[in-house]
């Protein structure tokens, strides 16, 4: 088992957001997570991430067996966990080639592997720029500085095509997108999938879920995850919205 | 036995005062009758005001006490004619080829001349020199701009001063190679109180690269009081580059006094890596119409370290920009202090002027004053100013992190980042390449003083390197 949440209870201020999540998913999956606003999901996103400002109050998760609770947020990263973020981080001055260099590196050397060489590193980013049609030289550019909505989530999935990681959680990586770039961006998500890793979609609507076709579908309410599917679970929530879904835990 | 020996506690108004007198008696003064009443008023002026103290507005935040209270040994005198300059240093930064100047402990060293005329009528060399050799040119110019009511400092070393450099630069003349001018201190015999005197001449039309560096190449605590007077004329264009890296207990004042004529235009950047005090003051004054000054500036503190900018603009006639732009990384317990003062005269209209200083403070221990203000007197001007103090952004370590990078190179990736964008605006490319450099070596904490801004010690058993590890940045 890839990923083991049991129980997960978490709060932000005294508010509890997450309130008893349970989760499981093996290498080789895809798992959806829908849910109106405002229900988890992206609390979900960042406390498996590590996220400081969210307390965890009861349960557990574990990654690959371990205690992933324990783990400061970068070893979480080197262990294999990748977040895409809803809203990638602007940070001028630091250019994508440094920084994608030292968090390689740093991965590598948790692994206990020799950094890159600077031809391979740069034939590693030039290969994998292409996989979400990057043209732009990114050297000299600023992480995410002066980028578009699109450029933003395109950088988010050239830098998990980069880190390569065992779980990828993509929170929101469809918003702001338009159709061309929702597609470039599936498109680079489907071909990183394969049997050792796992991805976990988190998303609004059924759109991203015709390109990236999940495995299981779940739906998260109320800080829980109150419905498990297949795919066509995800359509049935487009057809129906997420009222039949709180009738249907009224009436329970 | 002339009184260049002179040696005395620093904060000793009177002795100073004997010391003038004995100068004047003895003829020791150079530079002619004229400057010699300059010299004169400025002692007076000097006398008059004494060594700042908190009480003076400009001083509240600096602390001097420790220095005045020591003994310096007055580096009145020429060198002793064995230095070998050579020996104790030489410029390695690579591929940067430029016209040397050095000073040693605030005087003139050089083996062959001490005033070089280079291809098309530049001359540069040794004030004192050129106050006999070229004696129309500096008469017309050397202490003009000082205004020693105003600085204390600034009329010590008017008063005092025995050399320091002079360049000039004719009508016309687009000087091609950067000239770098070094000072450094090293001394066997004790502290040295040092009061380099700089003359920078640019004609109409000119173009000049100036990178003027101050360094240490021994622990002792010396103190430096340095004085620049630049005059830049019409159209000519000076980019101006101030290094400083020197011990941690050492003082470094300099105050740079501009007059920028009709369209010309001025870069002034100060790059402060290391020192116990550093205090730069630049006096800009915009007196031809469509002049354009940037005042630049990084520094870098720690342990108790302390820098100061100080930045006064001008604008006394129409259609002038001015920028102001100074960043600061504070660590443990050191102290910074900004102050930038934009004056906007009544018929300065269309006059622009912008204004920032940004810090961050990696400690609440390290502490950060910072005085921005505007004087504005005429109605169509665009001007702004702004000051920041903060911590790293939590988002952007969060960011970096998530990717499997740990806190430390997290902060040293931010931090550089931070002071990079000053950098990025060198325009001599390998002098930028090799601050760029050093910035990072003295965000990891490996920079020391023997690696010099941008000198090496050519002592074969302290060899230097200079190989940065990307990786790790």
């Amino acid at each position: 088992m890839l990923l083991q949440i049991k129980n997960l209870h978490a709060q932000i201020n005294g508010k509890e957001i997450l309130r008893g999540v349970n989760l499981e998913v093996k290498a080789g999956e895809v798992h959806a997570i829908m849910g109106p606003n405002g229900t988890g999901k992206s609390t979900l996103a960042s406390v498996i991430a590590g996220r400081e400002v969210f307390e965890v109050t009861a349960g557990e998760v574990l990654y690959n067996g371990k205690n992933l609770l324990e783990m400061p947020v970068e070893q979480r990263a080197r262990e294999g966990i990748f977040l895409g973020f809803q809203y990638p981080v602007e940070i001028p001055g630091v250019s994508i080639t440094n920084f994608m260099r030292t968090a390689l590196n740093e991965v590598r050397k948790y692994h206990g592997q020799e950094p890159l060489s600077g031809a391979a590193f740069l034939a590693r980013m030039e290969e994998k720029k292409k996989l979400v049609e990057i043209q732009s030289k990114l050297t000299n550019r600023s992480v995410n500085e002066g980028f578009s909505g699109g450029e933003k989530k395109k950088n988010e999935i050239f830098q998990m095509a980069m880190l390569e990681p065992q779980l990828a959680i993509l929170d929101e990586t469809d918003s702001g997108l338009d159709i061309d770039a929702l597609r470039i961006v599936a498109n680079g998500v489907n071909a990183l999938r394969s049997k050792d890793n796992a991805i976990i979609v988190i998303t609004h609507y059924q759109r991203l879920l015709d390109y990236i076709v999940p495995d299981i579908v779940h739906v998260l309410f109320d800080g829980k995850i109150v419905k498990t599917g297949g795919k066509e679970l995800a359509l049935e929530l487009e057809g129906k919205g997420y009222d039949w879904i709180r009738k249907e835990l009224e009436t329970r | 036995m002339a009184m260049s020996s002179y040696n005395g506690i620093l904060g000793d108004t009177k002795g100073i005062a004997g010391l003038f007198e004995h100068k004047l008696s003895t003829s020791e003064f150079k530079g002619g009758k004229a400057y010699t009443e300059i010299r004169k008023g400025a002692i007076a002026s000097f006398l008059k005001s004494g060594f700042p103290g908190k009480e003076d507005e400009k001083w509240r935040n600096s602390d001097i006490e420790k220095f005045l209270e020591s003994r310096f040994e007055f580096a009145e005198g020429a060198l002793p004619a064995d230095v070998d300059v050579d020996k104790i240093f030489a410029c390695e930064v690579p591929d940067l080829d430029t016209w040397l100047i050095t000073l040693l402990n605030g005087h003139y060293a050089a083996k062959n001349s001490d005033l070089r005329i280079l291809p098309q009528g530049i001359i540069i060399g040794s004030l004192s020199r050129a106050m006999r050799d070229a004696h129309e040119l500096v008469e017309a110019h050397l202490g003009r701009l000082v205004n020693n009511d105003k600085n204390a400092f600034a009329a010590l070393n008017s008063a005092l001063s025995g050399d320091g450099v002079f360049i000039y630069v004719p009508d016309n003349v687009i000087v091609e190679k950067p000239i770098q001018m070094v000072n450094v201190v090293n001394s066997e015999s004790g502290s040295l109180f040092m009061q380099p005197r700089n003359l920078v001449i640019l004609g109409k039309n000119s173009q000049l690269q100036l990178v003027h560096c101050d360094d240490s190449r021994d622990q002792a605590m010396h103190f430096t009081n340095a004085v620049t007077e630049f005059f830049i004329g019409d159209n000519a264009s000076l980019d101006h580059y101030k290094m400083q890296n020197i011990n941690d207990h050492s003082a470094v004042l300099h105050s740079g006094w501009f007059t920028l004529g009709r369209d010309s235009r001025l870069t002034t950047n100060a790059i402060s890596l290391n020192g116990g005090f550093i205090r730069n003051e630049n006096e800009i004054v915009l007196k031809g119409e469509g002049a354009d000054a940037n005042a630049l500036g990084v520094y870098l503190v720690d342990k108790k370290q302390h820098v100061e900018n100080h930045v006064h603009v001008s604008h006394l006639v129409p259609r002038c920009t001015s920028s102001e732009l100074f960043k600061g990384i504070l660590d443990d317990y050191s102290t910074a202090v900004f102050t930038g003062h934009i004056l906007v005269a009544r018929d300065a209209q269309k006059t622009e002027a912008y204004q920032s200083n940004r810090n961050i403070q990696l400690t609440d221990k390290a502490r950060v004053n910072t005085q921005p203000f505007l004087e504005i007197y005429a109605d169509d001007v665009k001007c702004s100013h702004g000051a920041t103090v903060g911590q790293l952004d939590a988002e952007a370590m969060f960011y970096l992190k998530s990717r499997g990078i740990g806190e430390e190179n997290a902060k040293m990736l931010l931090m550089y980042a931070f002071a990079s964008e000053i950098v990025q605006k060198i325009s001599i490319l390998n002098l930028r390449e090799r601050i760029d450099d050093m910035i990072k070596k003295r965000l990891r904490g490996e920079l020391s003083i023997c690696d010099q801004c941008v000198l090496h010690c050519s002592k074969p058993d302290q060899p230097i390197q200079f190989e940065i590890d990307m990786s790790k940045i």
